[in-house]
């Protein structure tokens, strides 16, 4: 190899192990357009060998016109899974979560948005269904569905995790599982309602009010006491997701958008929120989601579930089809604003190179991030690393599993690994 | 040309609209029904850790075993033992460990108050909220004393239950972020 191809080299590779330089790849892809020459590596180079047919589906009429669209029969591994329930005299306790891996974008369809719940999906009647704001209130007042509807609107597209996301990954080995099983209660939509200052003001707050308990009228009547200061600032009544009515799982008719913070404290099927001086400290405050450290203390209201990310492709599942050009896609967010950057690393963490953000990039949501990569078919550790604009960095494992220890399984964002053998298949991995 | 003549001439019958409508002055929307105290009280089932929102009613160790064995013991194993679901029992010592974390009512709930909320908002399963106050007080006054967090003869109503001190009352901190 002569001098010059070593350069060009060097410039078309952004980070070690294959991860290419996204300018580089942009201009080689022109030059081999312009050349007409096929990509070096690309791996589809094999000529067409037969003649193209016309499908039967060219020739007959299509089906009728649905009343509401499905997704294609040949899409039907497309599902939300959840580990069965231990007991199935209690099977509304439990989680099911979204197919990141079979998902591109940001957005979260609704039939696969995650659902954690502790005492099944009511079946509510919108028609009689309450909503009751009383306490340190000067007005305790009710809501009708219907009243609720006549407010002004707005939109915001926001994530929602579960504080136990990627709990699978408290463990001394890593255990086999992927981006769904390990990453998904995790999802994003776009959420439109009421604000909920606008319902308090209504109300007329009293000034000693400093939480407030949102409660749910599932039949375990979930209940979280919330700081009054997230109440005022960009909470959410939200009567639709992705511009259908809250879907049951996830809280019909209405449930409580808090962006950024912690899945359960976004109480579904919203009935009662009541203002106090003090939390009242609820079962899923105390003995769940609670971040217990190495010394047996353990961190109390932490709301925000901070910043993290995940490679969707490739990942366990996805198979790599022989060495060639990938796209590494992935998912970044942060409770506490925007993704500011996202580092790829195909090496272990050895070095990691800035993957291109997928436009919009919006505070408290899932932001896409892709970055391309040159598999030469060895093996290879795929992370990914992400900042947000508070500055706030992803740690490493070593670094998350030194401060918190294995025990906290609640709020783990450190970076995750997947291995990639020489056959391409991906597998959870510590690194 | 003809567009902008339509436009003006809609400007003009907006114009004239407005003039002829009854003055109504903007105002926020306020649709909120007003409900008295009375009214709400049945939903308010919330408690506090200092025992604000606690009902009447009293309940021992000895009647909360009664109404455990009939309407828990299913689910939560005897004696709380847990399995299927839940352990409410024991655990001592595995808070602060190396070991595996066993977080019961017993070794990490800091509040008995929380016990009583959840129990009656919440259990059993499949019959949610209908136990008497004295039968939450009495299964809540079971399990705490199974626990050794109270005696056997404890009875536990709204002055005593906020009383009891927890063992992992101490345990917790806050986020430092």
């Amino acid at each position: 190899m002569d001098k010059g191809r070593q350069n060009e080299q060097s410039s078309e590779y952004a980070a070690g192990n294959g991860i290419v330089n996204r300018r580089g790849f942009l201009e080689r892809a022109l030059f081999a357009g312009a050349t007409g020459a096929a990509g070096a590596g690309t791996g589809v180079t094999t000529a067409w060998a037969e003649p193209l047919a016309v499908p039967r589906w060219m020739t007959e009429p299509g089906a009728a016109l649905s009343a509401y669209g499905q997704p294609s029969r040949f899409e039907r591994k497309v599902m939300r899974t959840g580990v069965p329930a231990p007991n199935p005299a209690t099977h509304g306790i439990g989680s099911i979560r979204t197919p990141l891996h079979l998902l591109n974008g940001m957005i979260t369809p609704n039939g696969l948005h995650f659902d954690r719940s502790h005492s099944g999906t009511p079946d509510i009647d919108p028609d009689q269904h309450r909503l009751l704001i009383h306490g340190l209130v000067k007005r305790p007042l009710v809501f009708t569905m219907e009243a609720l509807a006549r407010y002004p609107m707005e939109s915001r597209i926001a994530f929602v995790e579960c504080a136990g996301n990627s709990g699978a990954l408290n463990t001394i080995q890593a255990q086999p599982g992927n981006a769904q099983s390990i990453h998904g209660l995790v999802s994003c939509a776009e959420w439109t309602g009421v604000r909920l200052a606008t319902l308090l003001d209504e109300a007329g707050v009293e000034p000693r009010a400093k939480w407030v308990v949102a409660e749910g009228a599932d039949a375990a009547a979930m209940s979280r006491s919330v700081p009054l200061a997230k109440c005022m600032d960009d909470a959410l009544v939200c009567l639709y997701q992705n511009g259908e009515r809250v879907r049951p799982s996830n809280g019909y008719p209405i449930r409580l958008l808090l962006p950024g913070f912690e899945g359960n404290m976004n109480v579904k099927w919203l009935r009662r929120l009541k203002l106090t001086e003090a939390p009242v400290m609820t079962k899923d405050k105390t003995s769940r989601y609670t971040v217990l450290l190495p010394d047996g203390k353990a961190w109390q209201f932490v709301f925000p579930m901070e910043v993290k990310s995940v490679i969707t492709q490739p990942s366990p599942g996805l198979t790599l089809k022989g060495p060639g050009f990938y796209e590494i896609a992935g998912l970044a967010w942060s409770g506490n604003g925007r993704i500011r950057q996202v580092e790829v690393s195909a090496d272990g963490g050895k070095s990691f190179a800035p993957a291109a953000l997928q436009e919009p990039v919006l505070g408290k949501a899932l932001t896409r991030f892709r970055i391309a990569w040159q598999w030469n078919g060895s093996p290879a550790v795929l992370q990914s690393r992400a900042t947000d604009e508070a500055g706030m960095v992803q740690p490493t494992r070593a670094q998350f599993v030194a401060q918190r220890g294995l025990r906290a399984q609640y709020h783990y964002n450190a970076i995750a690994s997947w291995r990639i053998d020489d056959k391409g298949e991906a597998s959870n991995a510590f690194a | 040309m003809r567009l902008r003549d339509r436009a003006a001439r809609s400007l003009l019958l907006c114009a004239a609209a407005i003039a002829v409508a009854p003055a109504l002055a903007a105002e926020a929307p306020r649709f909120g029904q007003p409900i008295s105290p009375g009214d709400l009280a049945s939903w308010d089932i919330s408690v506090g850790p200092d025992g604000a929102g606690l009902p009447p009613g009293r309940g021992t160790p000895k009647e909360g075993e009664a109404v455990y064995a009939a309407k828990c013991q299913a689910c939560h194993g005897e004696k709380g033992v847990g399995r299927p679901n839940d352990t409410l029992v024991g655990g001592f010592g595995t808070i602060a460990s190396d070991r595996p974390a066993v977080k019961t009512v017993g070794s990490y709930w800091p509040y008995a108050t929380t016990l009583f909320d959840y129990i009656r908002r919440a259990m059993p399963y499949n019959d949610t909220k209908s136990l008497s106050a004295d039968e939450v007080y009495a299964v809540s006054a079971y399990i705490l004393n199974l626990n050794g967090v109270i005696g056997a003869n404890d009875a536990m109503d709204a002055q005593s239950l906020p009383k009891v001190k927890m063992p992992n009352r101490d345990g917790f901190i806050p986020f430092p972020r």
